[in-house]
């Protein structure tokens, strides 16, 4: 860890012109940052400290969205009871991920800046090579240990499985993030690696994340996130998916359904091609299960992560026939 | 140093001092409201702070360290390589053989691992030594490096892990019924909470260490003998210990380098090993293959075991990890042989971790008597009680205790073993797959001698002292409660110190040998203190007892009267006042009367003066059956351990609330080895990747379900003063194979290759 200077912002607006500056870092609830600075892959010049910036971290939510402050703690939100009976997928993802001494201090903005947890990215000592943190150097993780790493959206550059799971909920959703001047929709607001697997979100100097926006709907008051590890609680996934679903009213055919998953790809992604298989057919355990599969179009793995391929249809599988038996 | 609110402890109800009695930890209210202060939380006057500089490859040699930046940064006072550290004496090794080289360099040139220390920077804050230390720039000449057993040959065979008898292939070869399997467990760490480090102060030639230590005379002599000093020179500090778990009984080449700064320096150094160096400082349980052939007749009687084992090592250090020692006792057999060979690799040197040799040995041969149970369509329970070893089968001799027929009883029927479906993948809920295994563990009893001052104050409270410590397991507990009965006081009037090389010694807490080694020094210690108390009580003309016609007096809650109730009664603090004395105080040991003070060194320092558990008549061991439930997910693969019930023979408790939370602590531990635990090394780089908390899995607490423990222990005079067995390694041995096993029953998928992790089952 080197010398930074720390700047408190009590305003966006001084968030952001301090946001501007070389090397500068905001800190909020500083459970990514602090980690990252002491395993020497974060070196900030200026540490900007946001967490005391005032009306951030609301909770807005109506049934036809919900607006979320970019300092709600994660533990907040996940407890919130309208989000809770509008988003259940929201809240399910929030308080399977990390602890609770975590969501206590983490805020849904510092969440979806997370970065991954590909080991060779954390330890730049050891594992000089990384795209993502030193572009142009390669990958360590090629070749080397790959259990956690991605099927889905990888490049030569960089396999690295974007860890988070609260952006998966989003993801499948339709959520916007607010960074003030611009809004993004969440899809886009994350980058796979491509060529320049430095480049994870679209923001860009002097711009903060103010607020999350979920449009309301059928499939998301009909939702749920289901986490897949080996470790019970206090995991990254090994497979994730978030799921939304509206039926007919003959209560079996699928008017609209959500998938979005976590654990197998580089960013959160949206598996369009198993909702738009389901739509309009009726909700069954072998076509539920059929559709799931094509999630893994396209998919690559490399070696230790093959798993990922049998597992992550299985995880979409099980998360519909869930919700479609909680009628 | 002891903080600790004994009426707390003792509030819960009445005989709870006595030995035997639930007294909660009598530490425990101290730890939870932040009053423990571990050994280097100590606050001194000028602390430097020192961090290590390791090796970023696995084998080669270092060519050049660039210190230049490192030696200008802010706040730097030194920075250490090889060539500017002062160079120490060789110090003998924890059996007490003389050392293999005349000097030691606790900083490397040759690198035999990876995370191996090559220089070290000092600096006024621990922020600017890190800084510094990330600007020292080390070039290396690398070689290749041997990265795991896969790279090896077949390793040197360790002759003296050979067990035979009867003609084992050949017996094999010719049984009816025969299973061959090979087991494998990888390389798994003690993960304490705590970190390793240290703080060490030197006044002119005498050395102050503030150390976590499971054994602080044995660290308190590597220290003396690296400097030359001697051992009445070093005092060794460990009041608390945030978990050792094996990992903590050896002074270690970041303590040298912390020793050595100190005196460099000419002022104390504190150095604490980040978390990803606590996984290559200091060597976690090695890496082990097993093959377990077993034959057997149709009725499923073992004809003949032969096992064969191989365990890593470094390049530069042994580890043996005994993998034939349950193998060899836990069935009996007419014929049986087991070999075993190590491969050195470029890692640390593995250490101990709970039940070294004991709980690999276990996941082998406790699994393939498994799969011979299903290959015969045999209860695996009946299969091991048909096989029942009713006496040593090695050593021929009869056990000192062995409950285990009973264990396995009790076990059997608080879990409701009777009603399982005996198909493999016949039991399911829902769409989770379940599963029941059994398996049993056993580890032996060790026994060495130990020493303790007991003295009674002029106000009636009594101070027991030893230099034992207590890592969780409950030393400051049970040695009150141990003075509290001897001596009749109540436990509230107990203090216990630990932990300081200056005080009663006491060889090193590990092998589950340390209550019944203290209990024993301190009914002898206390023994000694009353019969003096009660001598003057009658002999002193000031004392209201003198010449009643009694030999002998009774003490009870802390008062002292005449056995038939003749004479006053007073409390301890008025006879103390009457006979004017300050203190009482004996210490008392339980090492043979002929030993001389150098065996009584030897005793203290090195683990050679230790009996073997097959000393004299008897073969002595605690026993344990564990018995398993597991729901597999049919769709992830995903294991959860649902249901634990435990039988165990530990002899008898001193504490049955003590033993049960280290007998569950063990069980905890064995359902992280079975499904999650795995030090993953890059083959590339013989590097682990793993090697931090966020990584590293261990169960959470919803991973463990509500565990069970019943005790089926007898006292066994045989294995200790009290009756007591060994209890805190025991619990683990067992549950990796009882959980392998149920997830067979429950998926009909055998997995032999430990953790048992998701992708290895669907
Ligand atoms: C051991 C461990 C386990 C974890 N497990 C999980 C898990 O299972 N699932 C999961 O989803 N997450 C997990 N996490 C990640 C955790 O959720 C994130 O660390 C946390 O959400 C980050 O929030 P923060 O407020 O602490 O961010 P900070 O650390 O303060 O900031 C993180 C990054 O975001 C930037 N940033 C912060 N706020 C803003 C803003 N308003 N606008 C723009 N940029 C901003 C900062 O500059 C920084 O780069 C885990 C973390 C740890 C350490
Ligand atoms: S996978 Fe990506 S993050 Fe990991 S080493 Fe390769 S480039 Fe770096």
């Amino acid at each position: 860890m080197r010398d930074f200077s720390y700047l408190r912002a009590d305003s966006v607006e001084a968030a952001r012109n301090a946001a501007a500056l070389p090397g500068a870092m905001l800190l909020a609830g500083g459970t990514t940052l602090v980690d990252l600075a002491k395993c020497g892959v974060a070196e900030p010049s200026t540490v900007i400290d946001v967490s005391h910036i005032e009306g951030l971290n609301a909770i807005d939510v109506n049934s036809d969205r919900a607006i979320i402050g970019a300092l709600a703690k994660m533990s907040h939100v996940a407890d919130h009871a309208a989000v809770k009976s509008q988003f259940p997928a929201v809240s399910e993802a929030l308080w399977q991920a990390a602890s609770a001494q975590l969501r206590n201090m983490a805020t849904i903005g510092g969440n979806l800046m997370q970065r991954t947890r590909c080991p060779y990215f954390r330890d730049p000592a050891n594992f000089p090579a990384c795209n993502k943190r030193a572009p142009g150097s390669g990958c360590s993780a090629i070749g080397g240990i790959t259990r956690g790493h991605a099927v889905l959206g990888t490049s030569e550059a960089c396999i690295a499985t974007y860890p988070g799971d609260l952006a998966i909920a989003l993801v499948a959703f339709d959520a916007e993030v607010d960074l003030g001047e611009r809004r993004l929709k969440i899809e886009d607001f994350f980058l796979a690696p491509g060529a320049t697997a430095e480049q994870e979100h679209d923001i860009r100097p002097g711009e903060i994340i103010t607020a999350i926006e979920i449009p309301g709907s059928a499939a998301a008051r009909r939702s749920t996130y289901l986490k897949v590890r080996d470790r019970q609680s206090y995991e990254f996934a090994a497979a994730s998916a978030a799921i939304g679903l509206e039926l007919e009213a003959d209560g079996r055919t699928i008017r609209d359904i959500r998938v979005a998953l976590g654990g197998v790809a580089t960013k959160p992604w949206r598996a369009r091609s198993v909702e738009d298989a389901l739509k309009g057919k009726a909700l069954d355990e072998a076509s539920v299960r059929k559709a799931s599969e094509l999630a893994m179009e396209g998919a690559v793995d490399h070696g230790a992560n093959h798993y990922k391929i049998a597992l992550a249809p299985r995880v979409i599988a099980r998360a519909i026939l869930k919700l479609g038996e909680t009628a | 140093m002891t903080v600790h609110d004994m009426k707390h402890a003792a509030s819960d109800s009445a005989r709870l001092e006595a030995v035997g009695g639930r007294l909660s930890r009598v530490d425990g209210p101290a730890k939870i409201t932040g009053k423990a202060h571990y050994a280097f939380e100590q606050q001194l006057e000028g602390l430097t702070h020192a961090v290590l500089v390791s090796a970023t490859i696995a084998a080669g040699k270092v060519i050049g360290i660039d210190t230049r930046a490192a030696e200008t940064a802010p706040g730097v006072l030194a920075v250490l390589t090889p060539d500017t550290i002062m160079v120490l004496k060789g110090a003998s090794d924890w059996l007490g053989n003389p050392p293999a080289q005349p000097t030691y360099n606790p900083l490397a040139r040759e690198v035999t691992f990876s995370g191996q220390h090559i220089a070290a920077v000092v600096a006024e804050t621990f922020e600017q030594a890190v800084a510094a230390a990330a600007l020292v720039k080390v070039s290396y000449d690398e070689t290749p490096a041997i990265v795991d057993l896969s790279d090896g040959t077949d390793g040197i065979p360790i002759e003296a892990m050979t067990k035979e008898w009867g003609n084992a292939e050949a017996a094999f070869a010719a049984a009816p019924v025969r299973v061959c399997a090979a087991y494998n467990t990888p390389r798994e760490f003690q993960a304490a909470m705590e970190p390793h480090g240290l703080i060490a102060r030197w006044q002119g030639d005498e050395l102050t260490i503030w150390e976590p230590s499971q054994w602080v005379d044995g660290m308190a002599r590597t220290y003396a003998e690296w400097f030359g000093v001697p051992f009445e020179n070093v005092r060794l500090v460990s009041p608390y210990i945030g978990g050792g778990f094996g990992s903590k009984a050896l002074a270690l080449a970041h303590s040298a380098v912390a020793a050595a700064a100190a005196k460099m320096l000419g002022r104390p150094v504190k150095l604490v090993l980040n978390r990803p160096q606590n996984f290559t400082s200091y060597g976690g349980r090695a890496a082990t293959r097993q093959t377990v052939a077993i034959g057997a007749d149709k009725a499923g009687r073992i004809q003949s075991i032969v096992h064969r084992g191989v365990n890593e090592t470094a390049v530069d250090g042994m580890w043996v990890e005994p993998l034939g020692s349950v193998t060899a006792i836990m069935y009996a057999t007419p014929n049986f042989s087991s070999k075993q060979n190590v491969v050195r690799v470029n890692t640390v040197v593995p250490g101990a971790k709970r039940a070294p040799g004991e709980n690999p040995s276990a996941f082998g041969i406790e699994c393939a008597i498994d799969e011979l149970a299903y290959e015969l369509g045999i209860d695996p329970l009946e299969m091991r009680l048909i096989n029942y070893a009713e006496q040593d089968p090695q050593v021929k001799k009869p056990w000192s205790t062995r409950q285990l027929r009973e264990a396995f009883a009790a076990g059997a029927e608080a879990f409701g073993w009777a009603k399982r479906s005996p198909a493999p993948h016949s039991m399911r809920d829902g769409r989770q797959l379940v599963g029941w295994g059994v398996a049993a563990g056993t580890y032996p009893v060790r026994r060495a001698y130990g020493e303790a001052m007991v003295k009674i104050l002029a106000d009636g409270s009594v101070e027991v002292e030893s230099s034992s410590i207590d890592m969780g397991q409950g030393t400051y507990t049970i040695l009150a409660q141990t003075a509290a009965e001897t001596l009749g006081v109540p436990v509230e009037q107990v203090t216990v110190k630990l932990g300081d090389s200056l005080l009663a010694r006491a060889g090193v807490t590990g092998g589950s040998r340390l209550a019944g080694v203290m209990t024993g020094a301190v009914y002898k210690a206390a023994s000694q203190a009353l019969d003096e108390l009660v001598g003057l009580a009658l002999s002193d003309p000031r004392s209201p007892f003198h010449g009643l016609q009694a030999n002998t007096l009774a003490v009870k809650d802390g008062r002292i009267a005449s056995p038939r109730g003749e004479g006053p009664e007073l409390s301890i603090a008025e006879l103390m006042g009457m006979l004017g004395r300050e203190r009482i105080e004996a210490k008392g040991d339980t090492v043979p009367a002929g030993f001389t003070p150098e065996q009584r060194y030897n005793n203290y320092t090195t683990i050679a003066m230790a009996l073997p558990h097959t000393e004299g008549d008897y073969s002595r061991h605690s026993w344990c059956a564990h018995f398993v439930e597991v729901r597999v997910d049919e769709d992830f693969g995903t294991v959860r351990v649902s249901r634990v019930v435990s039988a165990l023979d530990s002899g008898r408790l001193y504490n049955p609330k003590l033993a049960e939370s280290q007998w569950k602590g063990g069980i905890i531990m064995g359902i992280g080895q079975a499904l999650l635990e795995e030090g993953i090394v890059d083959r590339r780089h013989g590097r682990i990747v793993n090697g931090n908390f966020a990584d590293y899995m261990l169960p959470t607490n919803a991973d463990i379900p509500d565990i069970q423990t019943i005790s089926v222990g007898i006292p066994d005079p045989h294995s200790s003063a009290l009756g007591g067995k060994g209890v805190g390694e025991l619990g683990i041995v067992g549950v990796a194979p009882a959980i392998a096993n149920a997830v067979f029953h429950a998926t009909g998928k055998r997995v032999r290759d430990l953790p048992i992790t998701l992708e290895k089952l669907i």
